[in-house]
């Protein structure tokens, strides 16, 4: 079995990976939402929070350091806010050493900064969770559960399956251009206008491609019945055990919230 | 007896202007295993979508003794199963399971027959245990078998197979041969695959240039060099 | 390793969850939920059967073109967002809906933008991106007439215009938030994605051309369901108009914002600039500055489409006297 660079999910049979996919999509946008209700400053909210997190992690076995190293994704956006810290106003903590540059954190604007960090932390960590213990697959059943669009989740379920086939297209596209450019880096000479243009050419390669298969994947189709109408088998019906998580978590992330706004 | 199928002065022209078949005749009676050979653009694919009712030729195409047509489409595709060449076009849905209950479910059977079919057809293709794998965790001779399977579980009448060992290692390609001889449909296969039609195809048409150019026993049109030679085949 | 992914490095164009404030994201899945609703209702009525296969195929193209990237400079290397090439060859309805599930799958499985702010990132890259990135197609095509050349020169300008505008609509909504003061992000973020758009619109030049040469069909396919490129060119300069309206709103510090653009010495460079049409964005004659703000937004916008239709004028009568 090949497992492809672009699955994020850890496969296993923790409590958590058996957890039915429902439960986990709403535990998850309850538990994201928690985070972006819980006002500034609210530390010890916040590190119930990032408690709650790291329990589930480590009943997943997914691995903690794995998870820390992925959240890393939301760095770009903590140097965004880091702009906050300068212009909010408060007292004065610390002036940029530049001459001529009159920028200042102020207190405020670091707490403020630091709210916006720990929310988006406590979020992404719970998203990765989702993605390493569900299979895409059951996310897709999950999502049509929860009344999303059955066409949508039709669509988003072909972009699920030939995400990988078009993938191993384009990273075939590239290792030809590197092969002929005989840079490592695919450098291979010529402007940055000219290497970009080189780019889209492969892009309109992989468009027609992609254009002809879905073709051939309508035939399929066909072939085997479709009408036009998005079918699927019901859904099983939830666990008592999946009851129970649902309510509790839930439970417990409204009583923080409760607490929070009543100190 | 019934035929299976009944091609009488089959033509089919491409949008752009490409003649693919030029007056097919072709009877296949129930239980035949059919070949379909001979060189690239002979009109080998374009025939088997034709008999799914995918393309429309001129001539008459008749299965089991009905004229295909607009009012029978949908119960006709259900007696045929076409399996696509690429398995990656085949395969459409995210799990093994999705895909090989996907005939089944569009004939609008019950969700326990759905799901009985689905562990019958896997079973058929020595693929248990193989409904939650992911299509694209694979590799291709299991892509292959579970493409026969998501025909199998609407089990149909006839099988139209298109390359069904092209990209296949020595040893996958066994295994599949294996798992075809037990099939019990009537079988037309379009192939490249000489070993496979000695083994498994008692009867061989050699298509070229949109025109049959030969019908008759595997066994005697092997056995001609210069027939095999003049439509660009050779021996197995 | 199970998270290393080919996956290009996240743009700092998919907001992640925590950046934005509940009412914002709220906002974001108002707006996101509308533009999906249409699309799937309008992509339906064009396509029909063949809706789920083609536009499920050509979002995971999308996704996969995002990863075909070319160096740039110093280890950087740009690749595409796909935007408004998905809304020219797929047309605006199938562009936003490949857009909203190449967004929802990034967010789902990569965790590249957030899903409580999803609905924002579809508004932004999906809605915003397709709507104007198309309007500008049209409008190009529409002003310079049906020639090869205009096809490449308004799948430049869309695709540069779409990145540029999901980039401000971005910027407005994390001023709104209070994430980052807008007078900060909105010239940062479109000041770096109007280089980002240089780089989509050359990869979308060179996909244009590419697709025109071997398949014309597929490039007019786009069209097919939407008749009238002059409604398409004013809904593309609506939207943009509108986010020039909500600019000057997204504060919710305004003195904090002014602090900052006298630190930065921004209001001197502002007025300093010899190319200003309007001074330092107030118009004059109005009391209230903000009111004044969104007048000159607007003036500026209308100069700006005015030049773009005086320019294709000229160019139209220079062919016809040519001929």
């Amino acid at each position: 079995m090949h497992i492809h660079a672009l699955d994020t999910y850890c496969p296993g049979t923790s409590p958590i990976h058996r957890l039915d996919p429902r439960v986990k999509l709403v535990l998850t946008g309850l538990f994201i939402l928690t985070a972006a209700l819980v006002p500034d400053r609210e530390w010890g909210a916040f590190g119930a929070l990032e408690a709650l997190v790291l329990l589930t992690i480590l009943l997943s076995s997914v691995g903690l350091v794995r998870v820390q190293r992925r959240s890393a994704v939301a760095m770009p956006f903590v140097l965004a806010a880091l702009t906050v810290a300068f212009s909010t106003p408060g007292r004065v903590l610390w002036r940029l050493p530049l001459p001529g540059i009159p920028l200042t954190v102020t207190d405020a604007g670091l707490l403020r900064f630091l709210s916006i960090a720990a929310r988006s932390y406590l979020s992404v960590q719970a998203a990765i969770l989702l993605a390493a213990t569900t299979p895409f697959p059951d996310l897709l059943w999950g999502m049509r559960a929860l009344r999303i669009p059955r066409t949508l989740v039709a669509i988003t379920g072909f972009l699920y399956r030939y995400l990988f086939v078009l993938a191993d297209e384009a990273r075939r596209m590239l290792q030809a251009r590197e092969a002929r450019s005989g840079a490592p880096d695919g450098r291979g000479g010529g402007s940055v206008a000219w290497r970009a243009q080189v780019t889209g050419s492969m892009a309109g390669t992989l468009f027609l491609r992609s254009y002809e298969r879905s073709e051939r994947i309508y035939m399929a189709m066909l072939a085997r019945g479709y009408d036009g109408t998005v079918r699927t088998l019901s859904p099983p019906s939830l666990r008592l055990v999946d009851w129970i998580v649902g309510l509790l978590v839930g439970m417990l992330l409204a009583a923080l919230l409760l607490l929070t706004f009543d100190a | 007896m019934e035929l299976c199928v009944d091609v009488r002065n089959l033509w089919f022209t491409y949008p752009d202007g490409r003649e693919a078949l030029r007056g097919i005749n072709l009877s296949v009676s129930p239980g035949e295993k059919v070949a379909l050979v001979g060189p690239n653009g002979a009109g080998k694919s374009t025939l088997l979508l034709i008999l799914a009712g995918l393309l429309r030729g001129q001539g008459t195409v008749r299965l089991f003794g009905e004229p295909l047509n607009d009012g029978n489409l949908k119960r006709m595709r259900s007696r045929i199963g076409l399996v696509f060449q690429d398995p990656d076009d085949q395969l459409f849905s995210p799990t093994v399971f999705d895909d090989v209950a996907y005939g089944p479910l569009y004939a609008g059977l019950p969700e326990e027959e759905v799901k009985r079919r689905v562990s019958w057809a896997l079973a058929q293709m020595g693929l248990e245990g193989f409904a939650e794998r992911l299509s694209h965790h694979l590799s291709v001779g299991e892509k292959k078998r579970v493409a026969v399977a998501t025909v199998l579980s609407m089990q149909p009448e006839i099988l139209l197979l298109d390359e069904p060992t092209s990209g296949l290692d020595p040893r996958a390609r066994r295994r599949l041969i294996g798992l075809l001889a037990e099939l019990r449909q009537t079988m037309l296969v379009a192939t490249h695959d000489m070993r496979l039609v000695a083994e498994l195809l008692p009867r061989t048409v050699i298509l070229d240039g949109g025109r049959v150019v030969a019908d008759g026993p595997t066994e005697e049109i092997l056995a001609d060099d210069v027939l095999l030679e003049n439509h660009g085949l050779e021996r197995p | 390793m199970l998270f290393s992914t080919t996956h290009p490095t996240p743009t700092p164009m998919h907001i992640p969850d925590g950046f934005l404030s509940l009412a914002v994201a709220l906002v974001g899945w108002v707006v996101a939920a509308v533009g999906v609703g249409l699309a799937l209702w309008r992509s339906r009525e064009a396509l029909g059967e063949r809706q789920v296969p083609l536009m499920g195929v050509l979002a995971a193209f999308i996704f996969a073109a995002q990863m075909l990237n070319f160096t740039v400079a110093g280890g950087t290397s740009g690749h595409l967002l796909g935007g408004a090439l998905a809304a020219i060859l797929l047309g605006p309805w199938a562009g936003i809906l490949t857009m909203t599930t190449v967004v929802a799958v990034q967010a789902l499985l990569f965790q590249d933008g957030g899903l409580l702010v999803m609905g924002a990132n579809i508004t932004n890259m999906a809605v915003i991106a397709c709507l104007v990135g198309y309007g500008v197609y049209r409008g190009v095509r529409l002003l310079v007439g049906e020639r090869r050349w205009s096809l490449l020169a308004g799948g430049f300008a869309a695709a540069w215009a779409s990145v540029v505008a999901a980039a401000a609509a971005c910027a407005i909504e994390l001023g709104f938030s209070g994430t980052s003061p807008i007078g900060v992000a909105l010239p940062a973020m479109a000041g770096i994605h109007a280089l980002i758009g240089i780089g989509e619109g050359l990869i979308t030049v060179g996909a244009l051309a590419l697709v025109s040469r071997a398949r014309p069909d597929l490039v007019e396919m786009g069209r097919a369901g939407s008749v009238g490129g002059f409604r398409w060119a004013l809904t593309g300069l609506a939207v943009a108009l509108a986010l020039t309206l909500l600019s000057p709103l997204a504060s919710p510090h305004p003195d904090g914002l002014e602090r900052v653009a006298e630190d930065l010495g921004f209001i001197e460079a502002a007025q300093e600039a010899p190319f200003e049409v309007i001074p330092d964005y107030v118009f004059p004659g109005l009391s209230n500055e903000a009111l004044a703000t969104i007048v000159a937004g607007v003036v500026g916008t209308i100069i700006v489409f005015g030049i773009a239709v005086g320019v294709a004028a000229l160019y139209r009568r220079r062919v016809a006297v040519e001929a």
